[in-house]
């Protein structure tokens, strides 16, 4: 909402400045966005006198002009035909920068000339489109007087932002009563014209709603004046028009802008002799249409209020008129409408037809109801006052439909709810100077609420308004009240494991990314398997247009932009929702990994080849380590089961870790061929995610303390072993065999060797094991060792059908 | 006697030309081995009269003693002269490059949530979570914003499709739902912080569809406008790192608010560097106010109890604003150099001893 300063004085009595006004605006929450002195961008541009003007001696189309300006006498070669001595000009000096040309000027020698400076055109300062010659001014301003002032362009604009609430403040007298409630200077008194008018309006007015409640127009008034001038505005109406931003264009036209800007009123015209009998409102019917004053056809649906006459629909209620009965500058006879449209209806209407107007905005934010008959009759005053005429009697149907709200207040409200410190009495000036009527001699009082301020709703409302008008600044700073002692741990036992998984896996050298929660559909599709996908109604953007159902989606495409950055090694992970479906229980916390490109740069002792499997089972178990998992008790499952498909991982190099059958924890691999050619990526990436949710809760322990440790003084033992097994033997079983065999002494089974070729069957594989063996009270005898291994082997046998090799 | 001497002389004059460690064994074994010459002539005191033994013993024990000595500092010599061999053998070139392991980073947006959690837990705040994907009710009926509210239509909605009763799901706009989620599952007094993802479908430098957003929510009898301004200001000079800070509330409007406010804080440019907290210019913060009687109620709190005050920001912008990020949209692109540039070493932990940056 932008207004001048001296529009602003023509409803506010104040001595305040420009500075002073503004503060206070955004302090009572009218935020300055913007204050544009017009002047500013005069600055460099002074009145000249052109003392001699002579033909360029090279040039048939230049002048040399002799100049007194402000800096003295200058020589100034001129392409202007106009250009001669005695005019009165507009000088701008090396260094001013000429907005209409966009150019900073700068000494010049044009043919052999030199030039000190310009003599500009309207153009050339972006005040018309006249470049045919330089300004030719009347003679009177003297050498050295700022055009800005000769031209009347001291006026600032402010603009400020009207939250949706303050539709009172959306005409500048709004404004003023906030101002003036602040404390910034007097409201002046507006007097509403009292016009009785004469003889009927030519027609009458109507409303046509199906229930007769009326709902989406309840007031609708008009009035005719006959034997009307639709000639220019006024110069000052059309200034302040002007310094809006809003274009003049007749003044019947910028009669009812200007009362919608000045008053927050807005009204609408028609040519009375374009108008087919009676005028009112109803719902359009579905498929009308409408020729709007913005040269655009709309098509009407039932849920729009539409302005009609005999001829059918003629406007579109609180947003905008049409063009076959709008005014021109033949026009002698005008229809004046003041309406009050419902805020929901007209916002809806606007948004459903992507149709912005000032009446719009107005409108669906709410203006004032009791402001209806009064807006016409200033509109008409205007109409007669710049256009001549005859008004008419004014016709009306329906009621304004007034609030007449009222608040139980009790004052000590304001400081329960502000920490202010403000005296009842206090409290009710300053909601009296709003304009709120107060009732009854004490609290709780009678708030009637001014028709003009539909936001405010209950007391804590008027509390706001006290608080507003007394400054924010003025409401003590407390510290919140805490607790005794030091602060206690405030995090969930699911926070803490992300936390732990996010800096442990940052450890390990994966570099934290976030991607966007929706992907393309195509890049969800591959990751969905038999789910449905969840697809936005208004996605924004093809590859935004799924929730994604993991997050390996997000990071390969991530992973792709960084290869093609020419990155030799990309280590990504993420933590964050997954949308298995919409409901709150749906969208669990995941992590993933990727590994892709180079395991690092090629070093003189270390080889750098791609990631495997292998490299994404370690990421896999250190995550799952962070997050409090029982790692040793999980199985690895060679098959990907669950939520993602089969086709999502390698199908020979991937795995999955569950705690029970079922229990998926994590799962690692490689990418399947086929996905990584549709992300458009070579190589092997290797990828691991983690279900962060499964992760069992840990027993609650009832204190801090451990269990006691019992260090051993004896030393372990390790003893090697060979065994053949079927290569499609999961070491895994071998392992468990082995560590199960003697769970008191064996401590600890590693693998040390895999073999397969050469000296062996085929189709069998020796792995090599060590067993660590940890004596407990007295060392091993060779009797001792010799049951041990027995016992190791025996269990291989029957879990894992391996032989020991001789 | 000549005997001893010139044996003596011989041994010495061995010993000190023995070159290897095996060479110096044998000459003691030659010497004083079980069959060596010192040993044999030992051999001889036996059948010696005491007068001879006498004069003969401690000459023959002397050189026993210092053949044995001689060795001994022998083998030292020797012994150092071999490992100094080795050592020079065993010669690297330090000065090879060596790899260190690779060293992945926090994103800025956790580091800034795990600062504000850090700053919260100090004032009692726990973090609440909420889902993403959230139904009208919680993301704007219950925060007071009704359907044909302007302020519903500012929101720039993400919506998923119609369901059969006429209802759609969102994603969520704001992180505000998660306070009705927490107040409509927890009993006063109520203080949690909500940090999470948020969605508009808005995208420029300064707007991406999907954004960070950081709720408070203190409900509790007694709690006013004062402690929000005490409340807001403690995080401001937290998290900013400053002992005071330039700031001011200015009335505003949110709809899940009654009062509500901005707070600005003061900033400036220097060196093309944003200072905040002091300077002539003004950068907007957060949102505020109390909350609104008909969110209580919407949430089966009574409001002539309980009151309490709320607030919102933008986590992106404060990691903007904090570490000298200009641009929002290389945060959601994952370009591996900007996260290793603007990220956290995981060992960096904000904490209240340690400091928050």
């Amino acid at each position: 909402m932008k207004f001048t300063l001296d529009w602003l004085k023509s409803h506010l009595e104040t001595d305040a400045t420009v500075d002073e006004i503004c503060a206070a605006l955004t302090d009572i929450g009218l935020e300055v966005e913007g204050v544009e002195d017009p002047a500013a961008k005069f600055a460099d541009f002074t009145i000249a006198h052109v003392t001699g003007a002579v033909k360029h001696p090279d040039a048939d189309k230049l002048r040399v002009c002799t100049v007194e300006t402000k800096d003295g006498t200058k020589q100034i070669v001129c392409g202007a035909p106009n250009a001669r001595a005695g005019m009165v000009a507009v000088y701008a000096p090396v260094g001013a920068y000429v907005p209409g040309i966009d150019v900073t000027l700068s000494k010049a020698k044009i043919r052999g000339v030199e030039s000190f400076g310009m003599l500009c055109s309207e153009s050339e300062l972006e005040l018309s489109d006249e470049h045919d010659g330089i300004m030719d001014l009347d003679a009177g301003p003297e050498v050295g007087l700022p055009v800005a002032e000769l031209l009347g362009l001291t006026d600032p604009v402010i603009d400020i932002a009207i939250t949706p609430d303050r539709a009172d403040c959306l005409g500048v007298r709004g404004i003023a009563r906030d101002l003036a409630a602040r404390g910034i200077g007097t409201l002046k008194p507006y007097e509403i014209p009292q016009i009785e008018g004469e003889g009927d309006a030519g027609r009458t007015v109507f409303l046509e709603f199906e229930d007769d409640a009326n709902a989406p127009c309840p007031f609708f008034a008009g009035r005719k004046v006959s034997g009307i001038t639709n000639g220019a505005a006024p110069e000052w109406m059309q200034r302040r028009l002007n310094a809006i931003g809003s274009k003049p264009i007749s003044a019947l036209v910028d009669i009812t802008n200007y009362v919608s800007f000045d008053l927050g009123r807005p009204l609408h015209v028609f040519d009375a002799a374009k108008l087919s009998g009676n005028v009112g409102a109803r719902l359009a019917k579905e498929g009308e249409t409408l020729d709007a004053l913005n040269e655009k056809s709309y098509t009407l649906t039932n849920a729009m209020t539409a302005i009609v006459d005999d001829s059918g629909v003629i406007g579109l209620g609180g947003v905008m008129g049409g063009e076959p009965t709008s005014v021109t500058a033949e026009t002698t006879d005008v229809f004046i409408e003041s309406a009050y449209f419902d805020p929901a209806r007209t916002g809806h209407t606007g948004r459903a037809l992507s149709l912005e107007s000032d009446a719009r905005y107005r409108f669906e934010r709410g203006v004032d109801p009791a402001f209806v008959e009064d807006g016409l009759a200033v509109a008409t005053q205007y109409v007669l006052d710049l256009c001549g005429g005859t008004p008419s009697k004014v016709v009306t149907a329906g009621d304004a439909p007034l609030r007449r709200h009222v608040i139980a207040f009790d004052p000590a409200h304001v400081g329960r709810l502000t920490g202010l410190d403000v005296s009842s009495h206090e409290a009710v000036a300053e909601l009296e100077k709003l304009g709120f009527c107060i009732e009854g001699d004490d609290a709780p009082y009678s708030v009637h609420v001014p028709e003009w301020r539909a936001d405010i709703d209950g007391s804590a409302d008027l509390v706001e308004e006290v608080m507003r008008l007394k400054g924010l600044d003025a409401v003590p700073t407390v510290p919140l009240p805490r607790a005794p002692g030091v602060a206690k741990p405030t995090l969930s036992l699911q926070q803490r494991r992300e936390r732990a998984l996010r800096r442990t896996l940052a450890a390990t050298g994966l570099h934290e990314a976030i991607t966007y929660a929706f992907i393309g559909e195509e890049d969800a599709a591959a990751f969905l398997g038999s789910a449905e996908p969840i697809a936005l109604a208004n996605a924004i953007s093809s590859d935004m247009t799924t929730m994604r159902p993991s997050l390996l989606p997000g990071l390969l495409r991530a992973a792709k932009r960084n290869l093609d950055r020419g990155l030799a090694s990309v280590s990504l992970f993420e933590i964050g929702r997954v949308f298995l479906g919409s409901g709150p229980n749906d969208q669990p916390v995941q992590a993933a990994a990727i590994l892709a490109g180079k395991t690092g740069i090629r070093n003189w002792n270390a080889a750098a080849g791609p990631y495997d499997s292998f490299d994404a089972k370690t990421a896999a178990l250190q995550g799952l380590k962070a997050l409090g998992a029982p790692v040793d008790k999980l199985q690895v499952f060679a098959d990907i089961s669950g939520d993602t498909p089969g086709e999502t991982y390698h199908p020979g190099q991937a795995g999955e870790l569950r705690l029970g059958p079922k229990n998926t924890l994590a799962r690692f691999g490689l990418l399947h061929p086929k996905i990584a050619k549709a992300f458009g990526l070579d190589g092997p990436i290797a990828m691991a995610e983690w279900m962060i949710e499964g992760a069992p809760k840990p027993k609650a322990a009832g204190s801090t303390t451990k269990a006691p440790i019992t260090l051993e003084t004896l030393q372990p033992v390790e003893r090697d072993f060979a065994f053949i097994v079927k290569t499609d033997v999961p070491a895994q079983s071998l392992v468990r065999a082995i560590q199960g065999a003697d769970k008191a002494a064996i401590t600890n089974v590693s693998v040390f060797d895999r073999y397969e070729g050469t000296g062996l069957e085929p189709g069998y594989v020796s792995l090599g094991v060590c067993v660590t063996l940890q004596p407990r009270g007295a060392s091993f005898t060779d009797e001792d060792l010799e049951k041990i291994a027995a016992k190791i082997i025996a269990a291989a046998q029957k879990s894992a059908d391996a032989t020991l090799r001789t | 006697m000549t005997n001893t001497n010139s044996l003596r002389t011989q041994i010495e004059s061995d010993i000190a030309a023995a070159d290897t460690l095996d060479a110096l064994e044998a000459i003691r074994v030659g010497a004083i081995g079980k069959k060596g010459t010192v040993s044999a002539l030992m051999k001889t005191l036996g059948k010696m009269t005491p007068e001879e033994r006498q004069v003969e013993g401690p000459k023959l024990n002397a050189l026993k003693r210092d053949v044995a000595d001689a060795i001994t500092a022998r083998k030292a010599v020797l012994e150092e002269e071999a490992l100094s061999a080795q050592l020079a053998s065993e010669r690297v070139d330090a000065t090879l490059p060596v790899d260190l392991p690779p060293q992945g980073t926090i994103h800025p947006v956790s580091q800034v949530m795990d600062e504000l959690a850090e700053i919260f837990a100090d004032m009692g705040f726990a973090v609440a979570e909420g889902p993403e994907i959230e139904d009208e009710f919680h993301n704007f009926d219950a925060l007071n914003i009704p359907a044909h509210h302007p302020a519903r239509a500012m929101h720039d909605t993400f919506y998923f499709p119609e369901k059969e009763d006429g209802s759609r799901m969102l994603l969520r706009t704001h992180t505000s739902p998660v306070q009705i989620r927490t107040m409509l599952n927890n009993e006063p007094p109520i203080r949690i912080i909500a940090p999470g993802k948020t969605y508009r479908s808005d995208s420029d430098a300064t707007h991406t569809p999907m954004f960070h957003q950081v709720e408070g929510l203190v409900i509790e009898e007694g709690i006013h406008m004062g402690h929000l301004k005490g409340c807001i200001e403690a995080f401001v000079k937290a998290f900013f790192e400053v002992d005071d800070v330039k700031m001011r509330l200015r009335t505003s409007f949110f709809p899940f608010t009654e009062p509500s406010a901005e707070m600005d804080i003061g900033c400036c440019w220097d060196k093309g560097t944003l200072k905040v907290g002091a300077g002539d210019d003004w950068l907007e913060i957060l949102g505020c106010g109390m909350v609104h009687p008909r969110v209580l109620a919407a949430c089966n709190l009574d409001p002539e109890r309980y009151q309490g005050f709320a607030f919102g920001c933008g986590i992106d912008r404060l990691a903007m604003l904090k570490y000298g990020m200009t641009d929002l949209r290389p945060f959601f692109d994952g370009d591996q150099r900007w996260l290793s540039h603007y990220g956290f070493s995981p060992f960096e932990m904000p904490t209240l001893s340690g400091g928050l940056s």
